[in-house]
């Protein structure tokens, strides 16, 4: 149970603020999870470069001296630490193979998300402190997803916050409760799934992920969400250049949209929507059920 | 007239000086400004003041409003006017989900949109939708009209008891136990009625369908139960 | 010489008794399901399985009727400008105008008000009578919204969120044609003779986190003077209850699956929910890993009966319990003196569970005006009385000799358990050993 936001700019003279716009979004919607809080940041990719986002529990000594490490094990990799996370930037193609030398080198250390262009940040927190902690505020890019957490039967911790990582520049946050994940989780483990919580919105991202490789792309795996997920869920999703958003069929978990010309907007209320620019004049409506919403920049352009 | 930051001044605040308004007392226009989106704002009003919020607000504005004239000036988030007594609730925006919820009596005019489940469990209260309403709207709804000059979401009137609705566009389809019935003389000038204290003028009665309770719920039979 | 096949006595299935048979036959020939009142029938484990250790040598008991031992509780200490005080934590559960007859609901009022505790509206809205006559009366805040209205709001001592109850968490509710009279009609804005289904999810609110807005709106409205409670039937005691506390409740009640009801599905009271005793525990867990154990109050209900239960579930960690079903009885429900009455609804005193068809001999669940002038709330009131001080006195005994002065400084630590399965549940040892099963998680 949460607060929910999302912005996918359209117009590129706003990509420096926002980090800034979707902060200030996520801080409003604090009563509405107060356990952890996360954002997805979609930026710039680097050409010929994949960027993993660390997270540790000690990121003294985890992250201090990485990038040596990594290169004594003949993988090039420039670590930038912020608080417990750390942003990898490896040459494309050796994503998996720098991701089996951390398990072995740190194995403290645990991957939120990787791709060429997401970075991922969660802790347990209130909204304002976790986006201090990572400097959100200081981050450009052209969209990106955020979630306030009030936990219903998972733990609070970091790793069970949102957004949850769903393949490479996949990710996804979650408002309501899944009521069949617990047989659906033992599904996708026997299709080789691995799962780090036992929170259902971990189910719901790793459903999504196994569905698109078996080819469907993100919104076809949205439509099938539809017929396999029982509950009550309002998702917000980002791939590398696209935005989604779909609600159950029952859709009572609150879900608010706006668009202008400059963005596409999501709140969990519409309070998360007001410091945007233009806001008064935006068109602002509520997703319907059953329905799946999806932007891409590359579709658009 | 006492003009309210909501900026500055706490939610509180406002609603305990709009429960203590002094018998007879001429100060009763209040103006809110900087809402944003703000929860509860103008609830439980229980004399004939009059409150107009400039901006837009969150979940249950004017929430079991007893007599008050409550205006809003932008959109309202889930539950405006919930559970109405009596008076007047008016939203110059969009309304989202639960509009009217389980409301009593007085008037609901939602000038733009209502989102899904608009006058859910409604019990007396009349709600009029200038523009479409969502999904289960008036769901369980047991008294009251529900009218709406724009179309209808699925499954309107699901499981309802004798509430009245009125479309004049396209309803997408209607929820179990509701279907369509005649206009009667009735039922036409009470949406004449309803128009004039809307103020909405241009719009003919005869362009709406009447939908209502087929009552086929009323008792139960088991040879009804695919419709539960 | 002939050989006679000895007797065997025709054998019986147990998985096909004589009930379950009658079931089967009652279903093909009726096609609904058995509807009824009351909560489950069945045994499960409860707090007769717990024992108190007393006081001996090691610890040293009080005095009884000399050395003070305290029965008083203070509920909706968290936000409440107002919260209540009780004499005695035994209250009375919600339950509504319309399931049971008015003077039914003024006699539970009189009843609690000289033990000096309070009592609960249900759903179907607030009568005068019953506030009248209560002086502390909590005001259920129901799916169904029947009657609600914000003087009655004001007018409450305290507002109860109802959730869900313990004989059908996940469930609505079901009142039959047969009492849906003109005054219950009326209340509820509802066609006479009717069945009214009751809703099993609030109109405008779903999850943790529109709650936590429901409650502030609630809080608004009454000027934050009330205590807020959220009431839970028992299914996921630990999350229920945390996410109640994190949605800004001043109370929880938490009703186990032997919690009465007006009426709904046999199927649902017996099958969904989970008993009382394996409530407790798992709630209080929540309240003490958030630090508000005694910060916000924890109820149990679900099949209280004696001074002992009281005590069983305050020293498992509950703040105070509320009674309904033995409220009942005590009222006049069941009587013997109505057996010849009883006999002919093809039931028989104590069983009579029909509650919802409003021919009760004992005129406290019908609306017949008839039956209803059966019972004379002053004296019916004077017995819940009786009743309520009764089981104070027993609680406090049981207390003084565990060298208690206050019934809250029970502990789980002074119990012991007869059976493995009341171990593990209520997390006492097994008499007479150190042994808990399963201790270490939920």
């Amino acid at each position: 149970m949460c607060g929910i936001v999302g912005l996918f700019l359209k117009d590129r003279s706003l990509e420096p603020q926002l980090g800034a716009l979707l902060s200030d979004m996520l801080i409003t919607m604090t009563d509405r999870g107060p356990d952890s809080a996360g954002i997805a940041i979609y930026g710039a990719p680097a050409p010929g470069k994949t960027k993993i986002t660390l997270q540790s529990a000690t990121p003294g000594p985890d992250f201090t001296k990485l990038e040596g490490a990594l290169a004594e094990v003949g993988l090039r990799a420039s670590v930038t630490v912020k608080n417990t996370h750390a942003v990898l930037e490896v040459d494309a193609g050796q994503g998996e193979e720098t991701r089996a030398a951390l398990a072995r080198l740190r194995p403290g250390i645990r991957v939120m998300g990787s791709g060429d262009s997401v970075e991922i940040y969660k802790e347990t927190g209130l909204p304002k402190d976790v986006v201090s902690r990572f400097d959100v505020r200081s981050m450009g890019g052209t969209h990106g997803i955020g979630h306030t957490r009030m936990a219903t039967e998972s733990a609070v911790t970091t790793l069970g916050a949102h957004p949850f990582s769903t393949g490479a520049d996949q990710c996804l946050v979650h408002n309501g409760s899944l009521s069949n994940h617990n047989n659906l989780r033992r599904e996708l483990v026997r299709e080789g799934m691995i799962f780090e919580t036992q929170n259902d919105s971990e189910v719901a991202a790793a459903y999504l992920t196994a569905e698109m490789a078996k080819g469907k792309d993100l919104g076809q795996a949205l439509e099938s969400a539809l017929d396999d997920l029982d509950g009550f869920f309002t998702f917000v999703v980002g791939t590398k250049s696209g935005f989604g958003v779909v609600r159950d069929p029952i859709a009572c978990k609150p879900a608010v949209m706006a668009e202008t010309d400059q963005y596409v907007a999501f709140g969990s209320e519409y309070r998360a929507l007001v410091n945007l620019p233009g806001i008064e004049k935006a068109r602002v409506w509520e997703p319907e059920p059953a329905t799946v919403y999806f932007w891409d920049h590359e579709k658009a352009a | 007239m006492p003009v309210i930051d909501l900026a500055i001044t706490p939610l509180r605040d406002l609603n305990s000086a709009l429960h203590a308004i002094p018998q007879g007392s001429n100060d009763i226009a209040f103006e809110v400004v900087n809402p944003r989106g703000s929860h509860a704002v103008a609830v439980g009003i229980d004399a004939p003041v009059t409150v107009d919020v400039k901006g837009s607000v969150g979940y249950y504005c004017a929430g079991m409003n007893d007599g008050g004239s409550v205006t809003v000036h932008g959109s309202a988030g889930p539950g405006v006017a919930e559970n109405m007594m009596s008076g007047k609730v008016v939203i110059e925006g969009d309304a989202s989900q639960y509009a009217g919820a389980t409301g009593r009596g007085g008037l609901l005019v939602i000038k733009g949109n209502a989102a899904s489940r608009c006058g859910i469990s409604m019990k007396g209260i009349d709600i009029v939708v200038h523009g479409s309403i969502g999904h289960m709207s008036a769901f369980m709804g047991q008294s009251g009209h529900l009218v709406v000059l724009g179309d209808a979401g699925e499954a309107l009137g699901d499981s309802l008891y004798e509430a009245k609705l009125f479309v004049r566009g396209t309803v997408k389809s209607l929820g179990s136990d509701c279907m369509e019935k005649e206009m009667r003389p009735e039922h036409l000038t009470k949406l004449a009625e309803l128009f004039e204290m809307a103020g909405i003028t241009g719009v003919r009665p005869e362009e709406f369908k009447r939908y209502g309770s087929a009552r086929k719920l009323y008792n139960f039979n088991i040879d009804n139960a695919d419709a539960y | 010489m002939s050989y006679h096949n000895p007797y065997t006595p025709p054998r019986k299935s147990a998985t096909f008794d004589d009930y379950t048979l009658a079931e089967i036959r009652r279903a093909a020939a009726t096609g609904i399901y058995d509807i009824r009142g009351a909560g489950t029938k069945r045994k499960v484990p409860h707090f007769d399985d717990l024992l108190f250790l007393g006081a001996s040598i090691s610890r040293y008991p009080l005095e009884g009727y000399r050395e003070r031992c305290d029965t008083s509780v203070v509920l909706g200490t968290r936000f409440a400008k107002k919260p209540i005080r009780l004499k005695t934590p035994i209250t009375i559960a919600g339950m509504s105008f319309g399931a049971l007859s008015g003077p039914a609901k003024e006699a539970l009022g009189r009843g609690a008000t000289i033990a000096g505790t309070s009592t609960t509206t249900g759903d179907g809205g607030m009568t005068d009578e019953e506030r009248g006559h209560s002086e502390t009366l909590v005001y259920q805040y129901l799916p169904s919204r029947y009657g609600m209205n914000p003087k009655d709001l004001r007018r409450a001592d305290a507002i109860e969120v109802v959730v869900g109850q313990g004989a059908k968490p996940g469930g609505g509710g079901m009142l039959l044609g047969q009492k849906i009279s003109d005054r219950v009609a009326e209340m509820r804005t509802l066609p006479k003779g009717i069945d009214q289904r009751s809703a099993c999810r609030h109109p405008d609110w779903t999850g943790p986190d529109d709650l936590e807005i429901k409650i502030l709106e609630l809080r608004e409205i009454t000027d934050w003077e009330k205590p807020i409670y959220v009431k839970v039937g028992g299914a996921r005691p630990y999350y229920d209850t945390a996410l109640a506390v994190k949605a800004g409740a001043d109370v929880v009640v938490l009703d186990g699956m032997q919690g009465g009801t007006a009426a709904t599905q046999d199927v649902f009271i017996e099958h969904v929910g989970m008993p009382t005793l394996a409530c407790i525990r798992p709630a209080v867990q929540a309240l003490q890993d958030l630090g508000m154990h005694r910060k916000v109050q924890l109820i149990i209900s679900g099949g209280v009966r004696s001074g002992a239960d009281v005590a069983k579930a305050l020293a498992l960690g509950a703040d105070a319990v509320a009674i309904g079903t033995a409220a009942l009885v005590a009222l006049g429900d069941n009587d013997p003196r109505w057996e010849e009455e009883y006999q002919k609804l093809g039931t028989t005193a104590g069983a009579y569970d029909d509650w919802h068809e409003g021919k009760d001999p004992a005129g406290i669940t019908t609306q017949d005006p008839e039956l209803m002038k059966r019972l004379d709330p002053i004296a019916a009131g004077r017995r819940l009385a009786n009743f309520l001080k009764v089981m104070t006195l027993e609680a406090q005994t049981i207390a003084r000799a565990c060298g208690k002065n206050h019934l809250h400084n029970l502990e789980p630590e002074d119990l012991c358990a007869l059976t493995i399965e009341a171990s593990a549940m209520a997390q006492v040892p097994l008499a007479g050993t150190s042994w808990i099963p399963g201790k270490g998680g939920f």
